[in-house]
């Protein structure tokens, strides 16, 4: 752990978002993980979304399983709440926080043994039901915690630290997330700042289950030659079909493309998304064709990589549940207990 | 059979439905009990099913008992024999001198009957036949005929029956006719072709009072409702599932906000009780109030999380109707044995609260009270009952609220308290009642915020693997779990009419059936002293008592005795004074059964004075 701690010194030039904040307030406590492992570059990501976005941090929950990737949250947004669960089981413990209070921002946070190993049942019904979230896996194919098992996400053939060929086929969470029903789907590479920070803001601004496969490669236990998660494999493989900007209605630039380049998606709160269009015959507004456009390019080995599919129309759990605006943790007696009246009422037609 | 030898009995007897599951007996049954019960006599209704849809052979036995007794007796005085496929072990099963109520459209040979028991035929598919056209019709209202011709048998008052299907059918005139008519030609041909009243009567009383007729389950969702529960994670198992039917159910009602029809709850099913109990842990830790019912299997699934919610002391609350166990066990009959499974729920060194409710008011009144406990106390809250008081009507005191109540949110840090300046450690003992302050999330903009884990902390909740922090934590959840020993509801002890140096220790739906045998036993000259336990952690009360006496039974619904070790363990009991009374067929357990275990075993240890209790 050679990770040095940044000085926690302000200066005075740093600068400020629309609410006086500066990066450092979106930053945690000090990163545990191995020097140069993906997840803490995911965790920077996260700490410029929010700053870019202006959201308060304390606005945030943060929650995640077991796992190294699991451990991040203590490392961004310190002023929120987080909740490091069991492993494999956050997607539960974020759907009961969501359902407690529909007005915070719930940031799911996990790895790729955690979701689509021990977890994959959680991870799948929490899309199914449309909880209002952004989740992140952070994608490296292995267990990095207890020392580079191969993980549900290692590709067939991918060989790992000690020289053992993976021979189970590999679980693909944005196609499982897309098949679900989650509402906002990417892939991107922890080593992508560019395209990581905008992708992980569209996230934070959608309403309904978004979810971001990252990978991220281990750089302890797979990131050699031989693995299909190491710095040198996905860089050399990715295939960007778009770049996007957040727009914020605040915002009043608009950027100038070159025509039938750009796409413009209005979600659900005034956020507008602008998709460059990098693979010409790429609709992300089409579900079941980015699951064939998925399928197709990754048997050619390639990573496909940008939003890869968005519903600005899609309603969130607390719509299915129809519940009241005023969050319910928030309902005090009143609203709550019937009463001795109605209890009387009640033994009456009980005899 | 002459007529001196049948039984002769006013209000206290035993009638069993013998129908076959899906036939849409239940609610003519249903009416029978309820009917003896307007005339104000106490019943006790069972059901006896199968893990099944449909086609295979239930019970209803229904206990009419005028001195009160609410516990199963055994015995069956009066078979109503409806299914064809259980017809020999129905005939047995009847009482020497008792009756036999059967349709007698087909011809029976002679030696499918009995010679010490009255047989009361009635031609039930015939008379339906001629009246309806319909199958399901003829079907269902053959139910309603046998309670007419039953109404006659028994003496019960023909016109509160029929008030009882108006009241049942309010707004539906047509229901109400066709219901009160089938009844009527039931009761009809019963006056003209048989021997009106039988020996079993039942004769107006006063005994039922202003009690209320609900089923535990319900009693549950309404003391979740009661007790300001907003979010329900849950997966279906017998016997808990009504209880979140009926949360919903009351929440639909009472919940629904009247302006825009907006829901003030959440019930989501889950995938698995792994989610349940998940989503339950993630909305308590946000702050709402939040359970889930289940049942054994799904307690074992949820142990890891049991353990997470101790550890990081987050409110939670479970309602666990027991069923017969081990494995998927009994899943239709009664046990209590998932005692130890939940007071030592998850690895390591945990140990949970846990309320024990004897009957549909006290699954309201400790339902609704385990929400302030789990918030106060910052832990999972457990409410044991068991099939027997979950899916059975039973006649209980009327629920009762007081308005003046506020619900206990127990040490919450506010937004005022953190901008006062107030030292925020959330595992920080202040007032040294081992219960730590908590923030929910989104409390303050700068302060208060904290990372909330199942890993060893310091007590301002920063990740440490230090000894002393550990131990420090450890000590404290100790003092925490002694300080609940105040705050759950107390034991009740019956004293016997004499000094005695015995005594029993029972729980749960065990109550009813061990008031009746302290009775039994007093009359028959054999004096103990009885507690019931109410809750764990055992109060300070339970450990005197036994220690007043030179021994104590235990009587329990397992086969491993599960209570006598939980005693044995947390009071470092000398094992040799606390005696076994088990009671674990699936079935429940009967004050007969108590009786006679105690007599036999006071009499095997020589306590005089000692007479046998009639069987
Ligand atoms: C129930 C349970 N089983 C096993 C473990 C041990 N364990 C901790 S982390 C982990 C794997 C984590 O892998 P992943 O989610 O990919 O995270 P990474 O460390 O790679 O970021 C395992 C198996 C555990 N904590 N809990
Ligand atoms: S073991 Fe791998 S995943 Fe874990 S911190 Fe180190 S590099 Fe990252
Ligand atoms: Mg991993």
């Amino acid at each position: 752990m050679t990770y040095l701690a940044k000085p926690r010194l302000l200066t005075a030039d740093a600068p400020r978002n629309a609410l006086g904040y500066t990066r450092r307030d979106y930053e945690g406590a000090i990163s545990t993980l191995c020097a140069g492992c993906g997840h803490d570059s995911i965790s920077a990501a996260i700490v410029q979304a929010c700053f870019d976005l202006d959201i308060e941090p304390h606005r945030v929950a943060k929650l995640s399983g077991i796992g190294c990737s699991s451990k991040t949250p203590d490392y961004f947004l310190g002023n929120s709440h987080g909740f490091n669960s069991v492993h494999g089981r956050m997607p539960s413990v974020l759907t009961g926080a969501a359902l407690a209070n529909r007005n915070l921002i719930y940031l799911g946070v996990s790895g790729d043994g955690d979701s689509a190993s021990i977890g994959i049942g959680q991870f799948a019904h929490a899309m199914r039901r449309g909880v209002n979230m952004t989740y992140i896996v952070e994608n490296n194919g292995v267990y990095g915690l207890t020392k580079g098992q191969f993980s549900a996400t290692a590709d067939k053939g991918s060989k790992s630290k000690r020289g053992v060929v993976n021979s189970d086929s590999p679980i693909d969470l944005v196609t499982l997330a897309l098949q679900l029903g989650a509402s906002y789907v990417g892939r991107s590479f922890s080593g992508d700042k560019e395209q990581l920070v905008p992708l992980i803001k569209g996230a934070l601004r959608h309403n309904g289950p978004a979810f971001i496969d990252v990978i991220s490669p281990c750089v302890t236990f797979n990131n050699h030659a031989g693995s299909t998660k190491s710095y040198d494999y996905v860089r050399e493989h990715n295939e960007a079909v778009n770049r996007v900007e957040v727009i914020l209605p605040r915002d009043k630039i608009e950027t100038s493309y070159p025509p039938g380049s750009l796409r413009r998606v209005v979600q659900h709160d005034g956020s507008i998304l602008h998709l460059r269009k990098l693979a010409e015959d790429y609709d992300p507004s089409d579900r079941i064709g980015a699951i064939n456009y998925l399928q197709g390019r990754q048997a050619l080995g390639e990573i496909v990589t940008g939003l890869l599919y968005v519903d600005s129309s899609a309603l969130d759990m607390h719509s299915h549940l129809n519940t009241v605006e005023k969050p319910l943790n928030q309902l005090g007696d009143a609203y709550l207990c019937p009463g001795s009246k109605v209890l009387e009422a009640l033994n009456t037609s009980l005899r | 059979m002459s007529a001196a030898q049948a039984i002769q009995s006013i209000n206290d007897f035993v009638v069993k439905f013998a129908n076959v599951n899906g036939s849409g007996s239940a609610s003519a049954n249903e009416l029978f009990a309820r009917a003896i019960i307007r005339m104000g006599v106490p019943v006790a209704p069972r059901n006896i099913f199968p893990s099944n849809i449909q086609g295979l052979p239930t019970w209803y036995e229904v206990r009419v008992t005028g001195e009160g007794w609410l516990g199963a007796r055994g015995g069956c005085d009066m078979m109503v024999a409806m299914n064809p496929q259980t017809w020999d072990r129905d005939v047995a099963a009847i009482d020497p001198g008792g009756y036999l109520f059967y349709d007698c459209t087909k011809p029976m040979p002679r030696s499918k009957f009995r010679d010490d028991i009255t047989v009361l035929g009635v031609p039930l598919t015939a008379m339906c036949n001629a009246e309806y056209s319909d199958a399901r019709q003829r079907q269902l209202f053959k139910n309603v005929m046998y309670v007419g011709a039953l109404v006659a048998l028994l003496d019960i008052d023909f016109e509160a029956t029929e008030k009882l299907i108006a009241d049942r059918y309010r707004g539906k005139d047509k229901l109400i006719d066709a219901n009160i008519n089938a009844l009527r030609l039931g009761y009809d041909y019963a006056k003209k072709h048989l021997p009106c009243p039988i020996g079993l009567r039942v004769e107006r009383s006063d005994k039922v009072g202003d009690w209320i007729f609900i089923d535990g389950n319900s009693a549950c969702g309404l003391g979740a409702v009661y007790g300001g529960a907003t979010v329900a994670g849950w997966y279906p198992i017998t016997p808990s599932t009504s209880v979140i039917e009926a949360f919903a159910s009351y929440c639909r009602k009472y919940r629904t906000d009247p302006d825009n029809g907006h829901a003030r709850y959440a019930i989501v099913q889950a995938e698995d009780e792994l989610a349940s109990i998940g989503m339950v842990i993630g909305a308590a830790w946000n702050g709402a109030r939040s359970f889930t019912a289940t049942s054994g299997p799904g307690i074992s699934l949820m142990q890891e999380f049991f353990g997470l919610a101790y550890f990081a002391e987050i409110p939670a609350v479970i309602f666990d109707v027991q069923r017969g166990s081990p494995s998927t066990g009994m899943p239709t009959r009664t046990q209590q044995s998932d005692l130890l499974a939940c007071a030592y729920a998850s690895h390591g060194d945990t140990r949970h609260v846990l309320l024990f409710p004897e009957d549909p008011y006290e699954c309201f009144t400790l339902g609704a009270q385990a929400f302030d406990l789990a918030d106060r106390l910052q832990t999972p809250v457990f409410v044991l009952l068991d099939l027997d008081i979950g899916m059975n009507e039973r006649l209980c005191k009327p629920f009762d609220w007081d308005d003046e109540r506020r619900y206990d949110r127990g040490k919450l840090m506010t937004y005022e308290d953190l901008e006062a300046g107030k030292n925020f450690g959330r595992y920080l003992d202040v007032d040294g009642d081992g219960i730590p302050y908590r923030t929910i999330p989104a409390t303050h903009p700068t302060k208060g915020a904290y990372f909330t884990r199942g890993t060893t902390r310091n007590a301002y909740a920063k990740y440490s693997e230090t000894g002393a922090d550990y131990i420090y934590n450890m000590e404290r959840l100790r003092r925490k779990f002694d300080t609940a020993k105040d705050l759950v509801p107390s034991p009740i002890v019956q004293k016997s009419s004499q000094p005695t140096r015995i005594g029993a220790i029972y729980y749960g739906s065990t109550g009813p059936a061990m008031a009746e045998a302290h009775a039994l036993l007093e009359a028959d000259g054999v004096h103990i002293d009885i507690m019931r336990v109410r809750a764990f952690p055992f109060c300070d009360e339970v450990m005197q008592f036994i220690a007043d006496h030179d021994f104590v039974f235990v009587v329990e619904q397992n086969e491993s005795a599960q209570l006598r070790t939980l005693l044995i363990n947390e009071g470092e009991i000398d094992p040799k004074r606390l005696v076994r009374v088990l009671h674990y067929d699936g079935s429940p357990i009967t004050a007969r059964f108590i009786a006679t275990r105690i007599t036999e075993a006071a009499s095997e240890r020589k306590i005089s004075p000692i007479r046998k209790v009639a069987p």
